[in-house]
């Protein structure tokens, strides 16, 4: 299997997102390094708005991520409600 | 305000299909006219999807919050003094590297998508390439206004874009460059898309950032994170370019496979800076150069060819040569600026104690073996008064314009030499990847402006030394180049700080 992949910078704001995507996607791995957290998972990752919103306890749409976003690795899909990131095996 | 009703799918599909008209009076050859010369056939534009469904008022509004963002950090970074911060001066001589090496090619970025978002017939492709373009026109102001900073305090700023067009080193990023911006426009989207966002950026921009971090540069960090969110951007964009072409027709895919094979190792070969940049101008180490490689070319690059298999494209032959080099690569790189102090416009130095100790564990099978041992005697010979600065200039590779110093990686203490001939000449190569390129394409290559050569047909100021870099390159001779040990950005930042020079140093040790 391939490994999608997803970086962040590290601040606050970033923390709640990286919460949601590990309660969305249970077995990611989060790495975390100078200024920035990784997040990987086997095939799949998916960000969901809602879990997002939740965390952070106010609205919050997709394309924010690109303010806290490094970089990704995988096929994105990306709607109103979800971002999604995979790898064909 | 209606459009605020309108959802991301909608709004992205307005976009790019509903502003599009028929071209009723001209032949859409004539006003496409590149689109079809390199042989790879459309049949379809409306199956152009772009997987973010981007459109023009979420662009402005999030890229602004990335601005206000990053601005916040360099009037910060400005006001309290952050260059006093980093870990050493050694440090900056990576930033100089940046922003006469890298920046400039965000600026032909720049040239680049704004010319090629003009020549795709389908909108969605143009609407891409536009925002593209964009992007990297911030990416090279805010990285000029990021590193103006710096030029205040240290020396080897001050002629970046003078020097990129002249000087040796340089003249490996600027044909890379060079050579995608003289593609046609599909192939331009494979070389920049793919190689460069995909292969390189994310190294540069990601690791190396991460060491920026760890080493205290804050403006430096944010320019780099705030440029790779653009370019997690373009990436996608690439892979989908790549995806497009496949699926529209049979005959795209060996065209796509070859231009992969291609700018896969050109892109490699660049990544050759970054390398001596992670393993030996981070005085606080994060990872290695072979770590990095392994995240983020290795993985990643077994990760998109599985997913590519499906259009019959392969991974291409060089990438085992890649990964055979990672062992080797920072080190050799090192070697060959080292060697050549005297003609680059920064500073370089022999690794602490403690650093070669680092690259021994990092490299457990390659730095004892091949490279501590001529480090430990250049360093004698500093020691002794007689820094060693190699006075011949080397052969360079045809194709990628490095030095002939990579070695085979069967006997690595032998040069890894290729040669070919055309048209009566014979033409130099550091590897197979770099000769194949060329045999390919020999009247391109052929007009490489080679800055050797160009040096002794007494086309770059004149027959001197002096005359080459003092006049020509415009480095500020004595100051800008030769060692760190002894130049005034160490003396500066002893100033600063209250230290003691290396040089009183050795004169107490000896």
């Amino acid at each position: 299997m391939s490994k999608v992949y997803i970086a962040l910078q590290d601040n606050e704001e970033s923390h709640y997102i990286v919460e949601a995507i590990e309660e969305d996607n249970p077995d990611s791995t989060v790495i975390y390094q100078p200024a920035m957290i990784r997040i990987e998972n086997e095939g799949r990752m998916v960000i969901k708005r809602e879990t997002v919103e939740d965390k952070m306890g106010r609205d919050w749409e997709i394309p924010a991520l690109h303010v806290n976003l490094i970089t990704l690795g995988g096929n994105v899909d990306e709607d109103d409600d979800e971002l999604t990131l995979t790898w064909n095996d | 305000m209606s459009n605020r009703k309108l959802n991301l799918k909608d709004k992205y599909r307005l976009l790019t299909r509903d502003l599009e008209w028929e071209y009723s009076y001209r032949d859409y050859e004539e006003i496409f006219k590149q689109e079809s010369f390199e042989g790879i056939k459309i049949t379809d534009w409306s199956k152009w999807e772009d997987p973010f469904r981007l459109t023009m008022d979420s662009y402005w509004k999030y890229q602004a919050e990335k601005e206000k963002k990053l601005y916040a950090i360099f009037d910060a970074f400005a006001q309290n003094n952050g260059q006093q911060n980093v870990t050493d001066a050694r440090y900056v001589n990576a930033i100089k590297l940046f922003l006469t090496g890298v920046s400039p090619l965000e600026y032909q970025a720049y040239n680049g998508f704004a010319h090629v978002g003009r020549q795709f017939g389908g909108v969605g492709a143009r609407v891409a390439c536009q925002m593209q373009s964009l992007d990297e026109l911030r990416h090279v102001q805010t990285q000029i206004h990021a590193m103006s900073h710096y030029n205040k305090h240290f020396d080897g700023f001050q002629e970046f874009p003078h020097m990129h067009d002249r000087v040796w080193y340089l003249s490996v990023p600027k044909s890379f460059f060079d050579d995608a911006r003289s593609a046609g426009p599909f192939e331009f989207m494979v070389a920049i898309g793919f190689s460069f966002e995909y292969v390189l950026t994310n190294l540069l921009f990601v690791p190396f950032m991460s060491g920026a971090a760890y080493n205290g540069d804050m403006a430096t960090v944010t320019f780099g994170f705030s440029a790779q969110s653009d370019e997690a951007r373009h990436m996608t964009l690439g892979l989908e370019i790549i995806k497009f072409m496949l699926e529209q027709h049979e005959d795209n895919v060996p065209i796509v496979q070859r231009w992969i094979n291609k700018w896969l190792w050109r892109g490699y070969r660049v990544l050759t800076l970054v390398a001596m940049m992670m393993d030996y101008m981070l005085p606080n180490k994060v990872m290695s150069w072979q770590e990095s490689f392994e995240v983020y070319f290795e993985e990643a690059a077994t990760s998109l060819f599985k997913d590519l298999a499906r259009y019959g494209i392969e991974m291409p032959a060089y990438a085992a040569t890649a990964i055979e080099e990672k062992e080797h690569l920072s080190h050799q790189a090192w070697s060959i600026f080292y060697n050549y102090g005297h003609a680059a416009a920064f500073h370089t130095w022999m690794p602490t104690d403690q650093e070669m100790d680092w690259l021994s564990e990092k490299y457990p099978n390659t730095f004892d073996k091949y490279y501590r041992p001529r480090y430990e005697k250049w360093r004698e010979m500093e020691e002794a008064g007689e820094r060693y600065y190699n006075p011949t200039l080397p052969m360079l590779c045809q194709t990628c314009q490095i030095p002939m110093g990579f070695t085979d990686m069967e006997n690595p203490t032998l040069t890894s030499y290729r040669q070919s001939e055309y048209d009566g000449e014979r033409y130099n190569f550091c590897s197979d990847g770099c000769k194949d390129i060329f045999d390919h394409e020999p009247e391109k290559y052929v007009q490489s402006w080679l800055p050797v050569h160009q040096i002794y047909q007494g086309n770059c100021g004149g027959a001197e030394m002096e005359d080459v870099l003092g006049e020509y390159y415009r480095i500020n001779l004595g100051v800008d180049n030769l060692d760190f040990h002894g130049s005034p950005d160490e003396e500066r930042w002893n100033a600063w700080h209250n230290l003691q020079p290396a040089e009183d140093k050795l004169k107490e040790a000896s």
